[in-house]
């Protein structure tokens, strides 16, 4: 019942009504400085929504204050941690990531356009692919394991960095066959509840699943900080959970399917602004 | 081993398709997507069919559905309409198919189909994650959804 939503005050007094509301007219401005554009105009390509918004705005009040203020936000230890192995050298040719990228601030435009098409390697790149691609071929590291710790706590810093910025990831050119296979996926029905990404985050965003008051389903704010597992959450991890609860058989982590869902899925939030590390329950 | 396996699927089938079941292949919808004869043929108990709305790990209706008369559970979904009165204006026949599967009378319908085994993308072992292995058991056995329809009934206003 999607009207909810776009009836705008109804839908905010029916679901207030219901359960513990969140504040879906609130903004979010992290430190008091930095402004975070949780609600925008669709991108051109999507059909069936006028309006995206960040998971942060069906958040409970208490969830959504916790990312206002790094102090609050448990995420930023992990971004610390990562701040810790930008500096550190690793591998046979003995360089950090700072070696070559200096601050990282100076990749702030990275997560807002990832994944992306990489011409070298002729494939579209997570920034998780591209981290790996610099630890094995620049530093003549070992690879971090997709979702591992090192990893979310290093896309943890590369997305604070970059907190504010708008999501604008390419969906034309040579990305634009992966793209097609990501989009397929989200609207393909799994399992044996016979569910697609689809029929909970756009049909039915906005609207309580049991508990859970349902989102877009939005990558904009990860990693991010779960208060269910405490700690970093990777994009991967997140649609595993979900097609499992479709009773389905997944994908793994790091496959190619999930690669094409995270282009597909990142580029519905284009004009979203990043915020990883977000916090959710 | 591979013999115990298989012992341990053939007893777990039992358990859900029993004597008498029509089994969830079979079930033959009405145009509408009316299902006339009763699936187990044993009259539904209310009382269970109140229990299976609202246990997570059998119908978990109300995740869906806010029902007036379950208030007690906390919880209730907006994802599919109030069941308040469905007993009114729905007869049994029409309300066992819409929880068989619920696509013979909305189609596209985000509601599960309680009572088929056959025909999904993917299907999996349950909430694993992995891949279904042997053939699938419905959500709800053949009593459970006789039961659900009883208790339905009572939802008069
Ligand atoms: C049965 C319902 C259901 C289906 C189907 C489903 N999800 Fe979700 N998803 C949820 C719930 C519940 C949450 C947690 C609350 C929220 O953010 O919506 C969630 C959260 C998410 C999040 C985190 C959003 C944030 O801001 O933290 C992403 C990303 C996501 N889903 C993507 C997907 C994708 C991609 C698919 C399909 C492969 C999918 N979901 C299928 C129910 C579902
Ligand atoms: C994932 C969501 C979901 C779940 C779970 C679910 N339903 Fe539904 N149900 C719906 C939707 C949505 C409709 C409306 C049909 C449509 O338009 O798609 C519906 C319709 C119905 C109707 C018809 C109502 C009418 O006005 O005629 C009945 C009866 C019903 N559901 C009963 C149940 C029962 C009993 C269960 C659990 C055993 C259940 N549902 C589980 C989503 C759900």
């Amino acid at each position: 019942m999607k009207s909810f939503v776009k009836g705008g005050a109804a839908a905010l007094a029916i679901i207030a009504a219901s359960q513990v509301g969140a504040d879906e007219d609130a903004n979010l401005i992290i430190n008091g400085e930095t402004e975070i554009t949780v609600r925008a105009d669709a991108p051109e390509h999507l059909d069936n929504v006028s309006t995206i918004y960040s998971g942060w705005v069906f958040r409970s009040d208490e969830t959504q204050a916790l990312q206002m203020d790094d102090f609050d936000n448990p995420g930023m230890i992990f971004v610390d941690q990562g701040r810790d192995s930008w500096v550190l050298a690793e591998g046979s040719e003995g360089k950090s990531c700072a070696d070559c990228h200096n601050e990282p601030e100076s990749l702030a435009n990275v997560r807002p356009t990832y994944p992306k098409w990489n011409d070298e390697t002729e494939e579209v790149r997570t920034i998780a692919m591209q981290i790996n691609g610099c630890r094995t071929e620049q530093m003549g590291a070992e690879p971090w394991k997709y979702d591992s710790t090192s990893m979310l706590n290093m896309e943890a810093l590369l997305s604070s960095v970059a907190r504010g910025q708008v999501m604008n990831v390419a969906i034309d050119g040579p990305a634009q066959s992966m793209w097609e296979q990501g989009k397929e996926l989200y609207y393909t029905r799994t399992g044996q509840l016979d569910l697609s990404c689809a029929n909970c985050h756009e049909d039915n965003y906005g609207n309580y699943i049991r508990a859970d008051h349902l989102s877009q389903g939005q990558t904009n704010g990860f990693p991010v900080y779960r208060l269910k597992n405490a700690k970093l959450n990777g994009v991967h991890s997140r649609f595993k959970g979900c097609v499992r609860d479709t009773r389905a058989e997944t994908y793994a982590v790091g496959s190619e399917e999930f690669i094409a869902l995270e282009l597909y899925v990142a580029s519905r939030g284009n004009g979203l602004s990043v915020e990883g590390p977000a916090v959710r329950n | 081993m591979k013999r115990l396996m298989l012992a341990g699927t053939f007893s777990a089938l039992a358990t859900v398709v029993t004597a008498g079941d029509v089994a969830p292949d079979d079930v033959v919808y009405g145009e509408y997507g009316d299902v006339t004869a009763s699936l187990s043929g044993v009259a539904g108990d209310p009382a269970a069919g109140k229990e299976i709305m609202v246990a997570r790990g059998k119908g978990n209706c109300i995740a869906c559905h806010q029902v007036t008369a379950l208030e007690e559970y906390p919880f209730h979904g907006e994802v599919g309409p109030s069941l308040d009165g469905v007993g009114e204006y729905r007869t049994a026949e029409e309300l066992r198919g819409i929880l068989a599967n619920p696509k013979m009378t909305y189609e596209g319908t985000i509601m599960p189909a309680f009572y088929r085994v056959s025909g999904f993308t993917r299907p999996g072992d349950a909430f694993t994650g992995k891949a279904a292995e042997g053939p699938l058991s419905p959500l709800l056995t053949a009593q459970e959804i006789e039961d659900v329809v009883a208790y339905l009934q009572t939802l008069t206003d």
